[in-house]
C-alpha cells in the first residue's frame, strides 16, 4: 500500500541501464511497465492509462529518451509533460454572463461535496469578482441539505433561496432566478441534491433544472479518491449535461488524484477548481502540473513552497538562513521560526503536501506531533533571555526552574536542548559541506 | 461437486428476497462484470498469458487493486496448472472459487458485535461524505425493528447541518438524539450519550462521527479521544468500529481502512453506495489486505438500503449470469 513513485520505480531499471549505457527497446519496455503501474496505484483508469502509455512510448522510442544520457530523468520528463498537457492548460476563468446574473449549476454523485464547493465558491467569487450572491437550496431529498446550506449561508452572510423540501426542485430553480433578479443578485449559484448517474427520474430533473436556469457554469463535483468508475460518472454527466467544468474535492487528503486524469481525458472539460478542506477558504485554484506531479507520486512540493513564500516573510527567512548559516542561531529565532511554521497553517496538512512524506523510510514515523511542538515552545518561553541565547549556562537548577515553569519534566528540557546542540553541530558540517550553495530556508529542525 | 450448485444449495435456504434486493442493487456490477467473464471465456478457449492479462484488466477495472490483482492471477495459475485446466470454460468455477476464498477468507463473523448482556456501543467512523450519517440512522432504524432500545449520539459537531441531518433520522425512526450545540467538543458530546444510555438502560447506542481525512493527525487524535471516552465509561466498549467507506473509492480506501484502524481499531466495514455503478472490487482488496470483515452493505438513501453483507449473496449477484450459462449447460446435455 506504500505507493511508490514514479521515479523510485524507474531507479531499479535504471541501474542495470548505467551499467550498459545504452537504452535498448526493452528497457523502454519496463520503464512503460513502471510508468502503467504507477498510474494505476493512482487510480487512474484503465483504458486512459493503456492510451497514455502508447502516447509515452512512442515519444521514448523516438529517440528523445533512447538518446539521452540521464533516460530515466528523460523519461519522467516526458511523462509528466504528457500528463501534465493532457491535463490541459490552466484554465481557472469562469464563465461569466454578460447579462446578469451569471448561474452557476453544482452536480455530481452523493457526498463528493457539492454543497461546500458551492458555498466556497459562491464567497470567492464574490471576494474576487466583487459580486453579488444568491445561493439556491434545491436539495429537497437529502435530510437537512437546506439547512446544512443556510448554515453556511449564514456563516459567509450570503442569501439563500429556499422553498422548504415539499417543492419540486424544478420550481424551487424557477422561483429562485425570479426572487434573483428582484433582488438584483448578479450571481446565482445552485446546489443539488447527489445523485447516481444512472438514476434516470434524478437525471432528468438536471436536465429541467438546467432548461430554467440556463447555467453559464454546470461544474461537476468531483471527490478526488474516487476510483476507476470516475470515466463512467464523468462521462454520464456529461453526456446528460454537457458540462462546463470540474471541481475536485478533498485535495487535502492523501490521495493521487488519478481521476483527475480520468475525467479529463474521458471529458475534456478542465478542473477549475480544488478543494483543500472543509473550510470555507479552501479553494484554489487548479494547476495541472502540479497534478501531474502528485499523480506520479512526486508530492506537490509547488504548493508547498507556495504556501511557505505566502506566509514567510521573506527578508526574515533569509535573516534566519544567515543565522543558521554562522551559528548565532538562539532559541529565540528557534521559537521564531516555529511561530513562522504555525503561520502556514496546520503542519499535517504541510506533511501531506510534501513529496513521499508518508512513504520513505525514516520520515514514516515523523509525524510531526503538534503536541511535542506545543511542549517545545512551552519550554523555551520558559528560559530567560540569557539562558536562550547561551544554553550552555543552564544546570540543573535551571532545567528543573524550566521544566516547572513549562510543565514539562527535566527530562523533556534535556532533549530539547540536546537537539538544539545536534542542529547548530549539523548546521556547522553542513555548512563545512556546501559552502555557497542556496540552501532551503525552510530547512527546520523538527522535519 | 461443481462449486456452483454448491452455492445454489447454500442460497435456497435463504431468503430470496434479500438475494433479489442484492441482485437489485448490484444489476449494474453484476451485468458489467460477469458479462465480460463470459465474454473473456468465449474470446479465450485456451488458458494462456493473454488470457490472463484480460482477466487482470478486469480485476483493475474493478478497484480490485494491483497487489490483490496479482495475488489473485498467481492463485489462479497454480490451480489451473494444478488441475491442469487448459479450458477457459473450467477456468470459470475456480475463478469464483478463488474469489469467494477471498472474501469469506477465515470465515470471518459478518455479524455485528453485541454486547449480550448490557448496553453495546456502536462508533461510525469514516472520511468526509462517506455516508457515516446515513448508516447510522439506517442502522438504527434496523436495530429498533429487531426490537432494540436505541439511543443516538451525535458526535459529528463540526459540519454545517450535521446535528440536524442526524435529527432527521432519528425522527424518521423514532430514536432520541443526544446532541449539543454545534462546534461544541464531540467527546463530550459521546459523554453524555454514555450516561443518557446507561441511566435509560438503552441496548445499544450509535455514535454518528464527523467525517475526516485519515491523514489529518490532529482529527484522528480527537477519534482517539472519543473512543476512550466510551471505553472508560462502559469496559469493553465500543464493541463495533464501522468504518464506513464509498464504494466509488479507489485505491485510497486501503490507506483510510489502515489509519482508521490504528487510530480506533476498526471492527468492521460498512460498505456505501453499491447501487451505483462502481464494481465495488475494492471489497476483495479490503479483504485480502487487511484483516477488516466487510459487515454492512449501503444500497441507496432510503431507510431500508442496508443489508447484512453476506459474500454468497455478493458473489450471487456479482455471478448470476454465469450461473444462468451453467443451467443452460446441463439442461443441453
Ligand atoms: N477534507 C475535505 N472535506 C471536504 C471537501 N469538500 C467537501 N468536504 C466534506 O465532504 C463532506 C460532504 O460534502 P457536502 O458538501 O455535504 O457534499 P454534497 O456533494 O453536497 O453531498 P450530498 O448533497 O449529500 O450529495 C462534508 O463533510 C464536507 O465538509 C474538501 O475539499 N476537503
Ligand atoms: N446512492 C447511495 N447514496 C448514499 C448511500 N449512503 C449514503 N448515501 C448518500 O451519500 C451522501 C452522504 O451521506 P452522509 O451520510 O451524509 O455521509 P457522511 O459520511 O455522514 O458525511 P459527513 O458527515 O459530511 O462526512 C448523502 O447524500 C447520502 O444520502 C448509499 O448506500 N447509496
Ligand atoms: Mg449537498
Ligand atoms: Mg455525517
Amino acid at each position: 500500500m506504500a505507493f511508490e513513485s514514479l521515479s523510485d520505480r524507474l531507479q531499479a531499471t535504471m541501474k542495470k541501464i548505467r551499467g550498459r549505457g545504452k537504452v535498448s527497446e526493452n528497457d523502454v519496455k519496463q520503464m512503460m511497465r513502471e510508468i502503467r503501474l504507477a498510474l494505476l496505484e493512482a487510480d487512474v483508469n484503465f483504458k486512459v492509462v493503456k492510451a497514455f502509455i502508447k502516447k509515452v512510448q512512442e515519444r521514448a522510442v523516438g529517440q528523445e529518451v533512447m538518446k539521452s544520457l540521464t533516460p530515466g530523468q528523460q523519461i519522467i520528463k516526458v511523462v509528466q509533460e504528457e500528463l501534465t498537457e493532457l491535463m490541459g492548460g490552466e484554465q481557472t476563468k469562469l464563465n461569466f454572463s454578460l447579462k446578469p446574473p451569471t448561474v452557476l449549476l453544482f452536480v455530481g454523485l452523493q457526498g463528493a461535496g457539492k454543497t461546500t464547493s458551492a458555498a466556497k465558491l459562491a464567497n470567492h467569487i464574490r471576494k474576487n469578482n466583487n459580486k453579488k450572491p444568491l445561493m439556491i437550496a434545491a436539495d429537497i431529498y437529502r435530510p437537512a441539505a437546506i439547512k446544512q446550506l443556510q448554515t453556511l449561508g449564514a456563516q459567509l452572510s450570503i442569501p439563500v433561496f429556499s422553498l422548504g423540501d415539499q417543492v419540486n426542485p424544478v420550481d424551487i430553480v424557477r422561483q429562485g432566478m425570479d426572487q434573483a433578479r428582484a433582488d438584483h443578485n448578479d450571481l446565482v449559484i445552485i446546489d443539488t441534491a447527489g445523485r447516481l448517474h444512472i438514476d434516470e427520474g434524478l437525471m432528468n430533473e438536471l436536465d429541467q433544472i438546467k432548461e430554467v436556469s440556463h447555467p453559464d457554469e454546470v461544474f461537476l463535483v468531483v471527490d478526488a479518491m474516487t476510483g476507476q468508475d470516475a470515466v463512467n460518472v464523468a462521462r454520464a454527466f456529461n453526456d446528460r449535461l454537457d458540462l462546463t467544468g470540474v471541481i475536485m474535492t478533498k485535495l487535502d487528503g492523501d490521495t493521487r488524484g488519478g481521476a483527475a486524469l480520468s475525467i479529463r481525458s474521458v471529458t475534456g472539460k478542465p478542473i477549475k477548481f480544488v478543494g483543500m478542506g472543509e473550510k470555507m477558504d479552501a479553494l484554489e485554484p487548479f494547476h495541472p502540473d502540479r497534478m501531474a506531479s502528485r499523480i506520479l507520486g512526486m508530492g506537490d512540493v509547488l504548493s508547498l513552497i507556495e504556501k511557505a513564500q505566502a506566509t514567510i516573510d521573506e527578508e526574515k527567512a533569509r535573516d534566519m538562513q544567515q543565522k543558521l548559516l554562522s551559528v548565532s542561531f538562539t532559541f529565540d529565532d528557534f521559537l521564531e521560526q516555529i511561530g513562522q511554521v504555525r503561520n502556514m497553517g496546520p503542519l499535517e496538512d504541510l506533511l501531506a503536501m510534501m513529496p513521499g512524506a508518508n512513504k520513505f523510510k525514516g520520515m514514516k514515523n515523523m509525524q510531526i506531533d503538534e503536541k511535542k511542538i506545543d511542549q517545545t515552545e512551552a519550554i523555551i518561553r520558559s528560559m530567560t533571555s540569557h539562558e536562550k541565547t547561551e544554553p550552555e549556562i543552564i544546570n540543573a537548577s535551571r532545567k528543573k526552574r524550566i521544566a516547572l515553569g513549562s510543565g514539562t519534566s527535566v527530562a523533556d528540557v534535556n532533549r530539547l536542548l540536546k537537539q538544539f546542540k545536534d542542529m547548530k553541530k549539523m548546521m556547522k558540517q553542513f555548512m563545512g559541506k556546501a559552502k555557497g550553495k542556496k540552501r532551503n530556508p525552510f530547512n527546520l529542525p523538527f522535519m | 461437486m461443481n462449486f456452483f450448485n454448491k452455492m445454489k444449495d447454500k442460497l435456497t435456504g435463504k431468503s430470496t428476497a434479500m438475494n433479489e434486493k442484492f441482485k437489485d442493487g448490484l444489476t449494474k456490477t453484476r451485468k458489467t462484470f460477469a458479462e465480460r467473464m463470459n465474454q473473456l471465456v468465449k474470446r479465450y478457449r485456451k488458458v494462456d498469458e493473454d488470457f490472463f492479462d484480460e482477466l487482470e484488466e478486469i480485476l483493475i477495472e474493478s478497484d480490485v487493486g494491483m497487489n490483490t490483482v496479482m495475488d489473485l492471477v498467481d492463485r489462479l495459475k497454480d490451480e489451473s496448472r494444478a488441475r491442469n485446466i487448459k479450458d477457459t470454460d473450467k477456468l470459470k468455477d475456480v475463478i469464483v472459487e478463488v474469489l469467494a476464498e477471498f472474501l469469506t477468507k477465515d470465515n470471518e463473523e459478518t455479524k455485528l458485535n453485541m454486547n449480550p448482556n448490557g448496553l453495546t456501543v456502536i462508533l461510525v467512523v469514516g472520511v468526509n461524505g462517506a455516508g457515516k450519517t446515513t448508516t447510522v440512522g439506517k442502522l438504527a432504524g434496523r436495530l429498533k425493528n429487531e426490537g432494540k432500545h436505541v439511543l443516538l449520539a451525535a458526535a459529528d459537531t463540526f459540519r454545517a447541518g450535521a446535528i440536524e441531518q442526524l435529527q432527521v433520522w432519528g425522527d424518521r425512526t423514532g430514536i432520541d438524539v443526544i446532541k449539543h450545540q454545534e462546534g461544541s467538543d464531540p467527546a463530550s458530546v459521546v459523554y453524555d450519550a454514555m450516561q443518557a444510555a446507561k441511566s435509560r438502560k438503552v441496548d445499544v447506542l450509535i455514535c454518528d462521527t464527523a467525517g475526516r481525512l485519515q491523514n489529518k493527525v490532529n482529527l484522528m487524535k480527537e477519534l482517539e479521544k472519543i473512543k476512550r471516552v466510551i471505553s472508560r465509561e462502559c469496559p469493553g466498549a465500543p464493541h463495533e468500529v464501522l468504518l464506513v467507506l464509498d464504494a466509488t473509492t479507489g485505491q485510497n480506501a486501503l490507506s483510510q481502512a489502515k489509519l482508521f484502524r490504528q487510530a480506533s481499531e476498526v471492527t468492521g466495514i460498512a460498505l456505501t453506495k453499491l447501487d451505483g455503478t462502481a464494481k465495488g472490487g475494492i471489497v476483495l482488496a479490503i479483504r485480502n489486505e487487511m484483516d477488516i470483515p466487510v459487515k454492512l452493505v449501503g444500497l441507496g438513501e432510503q431507510l431500508n438500503d442496508l443489508q447484512t453483507f453476506d459474500a454468497d449473496a455478493f458473489l450471487y449477484g456479482l455471478f448470476s449470469e454465469l450461473f444462468q450459462n451453467e443451467n443452460e449447460d446441463t439442461e443441453d446435455q
